[in-house]
């Protein structure tokens, strides 16, 4: 099911302990997976379910996650297993840019 | 999103980790959040409705900062060196509240009505389990305030600036790396806690991974002594404190200082070129920002330091005197008295928008305007690559026949007088132009000032139209404890039958 993301929205996987922010949303309806299984925004009830085996790329806590076109983007506040992906394809890290601490 | 996903995650990703307090014995991510979920429950069992946190800075205030945010109630940081009377007046806009301070605070809490515990009593008694608190829902408001800060009120009495959940998590995700600092890196704390900067400061450095050091009180001996000791390697100051590092007569040496950021009001060109000559190591940031944005929205970085004093020509030195440019989740435009958004080079009020501004103040509700931009009430203007200039604040401008004059840019010129010591220009009613500008300075130790000499420094460096007609002599300027100056309370230290 095809989701208007918004940010400051969070998803948690289905497959494993997986949770994200979304950072920046896309303007247009989509799909954010893990695993394979669609993600759900938090507080909706989730039916666990089993990853695909083919998407266990996992994820790290705190990193970036953004699609080829940089439309989406994703930040990872509980790490799992399950690759992520935007409408079957899978989201990679973005490199992270530090601004100077100012506090 | 809330504050305790950030302490969450940080429990989860460096949970050993050191976050505040000395390296043997400080409070670790994991034990932050054991003590948020007991104070959360303290405070819900006292059914208060707030924190109020009366005390210097130490490791009692983060805890009080995810005590408060884990039970969704709103941390209020006070001024423990207010007077009684406005003191009382603070305490009582937060009657149901929970109060925590020194010994010295619980007989102003009483007073007020107030439930409360000493700071070593909320550390003693956040150590015990009462189990996990999650959020149940309560009140059914998805983004509570979590921090009332009280304005200084240096034109006006002190409004409660409300931080929601979402403005301070979108300032941290949008502005800090998740565990990007080194294992060994500390930061030196010297704001007190009712400051944004504190506040900004914890939750910042939490999320970056960092441990955090507090001086409680600054004197310029103690800080350098606490950087070189506890190798420090960033710190935050205010101007008024930098200068009082760089003109004592301490051992300034700074091994393992790194990163010196500075804001909280305007820095004099002619000090953060001394210390950036004396500091070579070090990278320099200028952060620009209120409370109502959550801290920082534009900042000038280390490499724009050092280009500005290496560079000979006078239009990239300038730049040493801007703040920056916007961070990347801020809309910054410059506008005109009609609203009309103005371009590069062109005066005007500064305006911001972002998910981290909250521009909400108690029983005042939004200062956003319809597109969602939050007039920051200063001067400034943006420079052809995007670099802001602030001039000062709107109500200060002294308007001298038309001319709109800041007065930081005469004030700025006077502190590179070897004489002075601290500057202060106004205007005064006046029946020929409006208002005419007058100075007020601060002599160096020992030195003599004299008002001729003044006048002529000043006519080098500006137009005669911006040349103070009165120079007062004054022990010292009334500043806020941060150094914002007070400079609605400068005319009535002028003595008014002396002259000059």
């Amino acid at each position: 099911m095809a989701l208007k993301f918004r940010a400051g929205q969070q998803l948690v996987s289905a497959v494993d302990s997986t949770a994200v922010i979304v950072i920046k949303a896309p303007a247009a309806e989509g799909t954010v997976t893990c695993g394979g299984v669609a993600m759900a925004t938090a507080g909706e009830s989730v039916t666990a379910a089993e990853p695909d085996p083919a998407l266990l790329g996992g994820t790290q806590i705190g990193k970036r996650y953004v699609d080829e076109a940089d439309t989406i983007q994703l930040l990872c506040t509980k790490a799992g297993q399950g690759t992520l992906a935007l409408d079957g394809s899978p989201l990679r890290i973005q490199a992270a840019k530090p601004l100077p601490a100012s506090d | 999103m809330r504050l305790t996903l950030l302490l969450d995650m940080a429990a989860d990703g460096f949970g050993d980790r050191v976050l505040a307090g000395r390296r043997s014995g400080g409070i670790t991510a994991a034990e932050l959040s054991r003590r948020s979920h007991s104070g959360a429950a303290l405070v819900r069992e006292r059914a208060a409705d707030a924190l109020v946190y009366l005390d210097v800075n130490g490791p009692a205030f983060p805890v009080a900062l995810f005590a408060a945010a884990r039970a969704a109630v709103p941390l209020v940081p006070l001024n423990y060196r207010l007077g009684q009377r406005q003191l009382d007046e603070l305490l009582a806009r937060h009657p149901t509240a929970l109060g925590i301070g020194p010994p010295g605070a619980l007989a102003h809490f009483e007073r007020a009505g107030l439930t409360a515990m000493t700071s070593d009593d909320w550390l003693e008694q956040t150590r015990a389990d009462r189990g996990e608190i999650t959020d149940d829902g309560q009140g059914d408001d998805e983004n509570p305030v979590a921090v009332v800060i009280y304005t200084s009120g240096t034109t006006s009495a002190p409004k409660g600036v409300l931080l929601r959940h979402d403005n301070l998590v979108s300032y941290v995700i949008g502005s800090v790396e998740f565990a990007a600092a080194g294992e060994t890196e500390a930061a030196l704390v010297s704001v007190p806690p009712y400051h944004i900067a504190a506040v900004a400061n914890v939750i910042t450095n939490l999320y970056a991974g960092r441990r955090t050091l507090v001086l409680e009180a600054f004197t310029p001996g103690e800080w350098l002594r606490t950087v070189r000791e506890e190798e420090v390697s960033s710190a935050m100051v205010v101007p008024t404190m930098l200068a009082r590092i760089i003109d004592g007569e301490d051992d300034r040496s700074v091994p393992t200082l790194r990163s010196l950021s500075y804001g909280g009001a305007p820095m004099p060109a002619a000090l953060i070129e001394r210390a950036l000559r004396e500091w070579t190591g070090v990278g320099f940031v200028n952060a620009y920002g209120l409370t109502e944005t959550s801290s920082t929205v534009a900042l000038l970085g280390p490499e724009d330091h050092r280009a500005a004093i290496e560079s000979a020509d006078p239009a990239a030195r300038a730049r040493l005197s801007s703040v920056g440019r916007p961070l990347p989740g801020i809309e910054l435009e410059i506008r005109g008295v009609g609203g009309e958004v103005l371009g590069p080079g062109q005066p005007g009020r500064i305006c911001v928008r972002g998910a981290q501004v909250s521009a909400e103040y108690a029983g005042l509700g939004s200062a956003v305007d319809d597109r969602g931009f939050f007039d920051t009430r200063d001067d400034g203007f943006l420079d052809a690559d995007g670099y802001l200039f602030v001039s000062g604040r709107t109500d200060d401008t002294i308007i001298r026949g038309a001319e709109n004059i800041a007065p930081a840019e005469i004030e700025d010129v006077l502190l590179r007088h070897p004489a002075v010591l601290d500057a202060v220009v106004f205007g005064v009613p006046d029946q020929e132009w409006g208002q005419r500008i007058e100075a007020a300075v601060v002599a160096r130790p020992d030195v003599a000032v004299d008002p001729a000499d003044l006048r002529e420094f000043t006519l080098r460096a500006l137009r005669s139209s911006k040349t103070p007609d009165r120079f007062w002599l004054l022990e010292e300027l009334p500043r806020t404890e941060t150094g914002k100056l007070l400079r609605r309370l400068v005319p009535g230290l002028i003595p008014p039958a002396k002259t000059e």
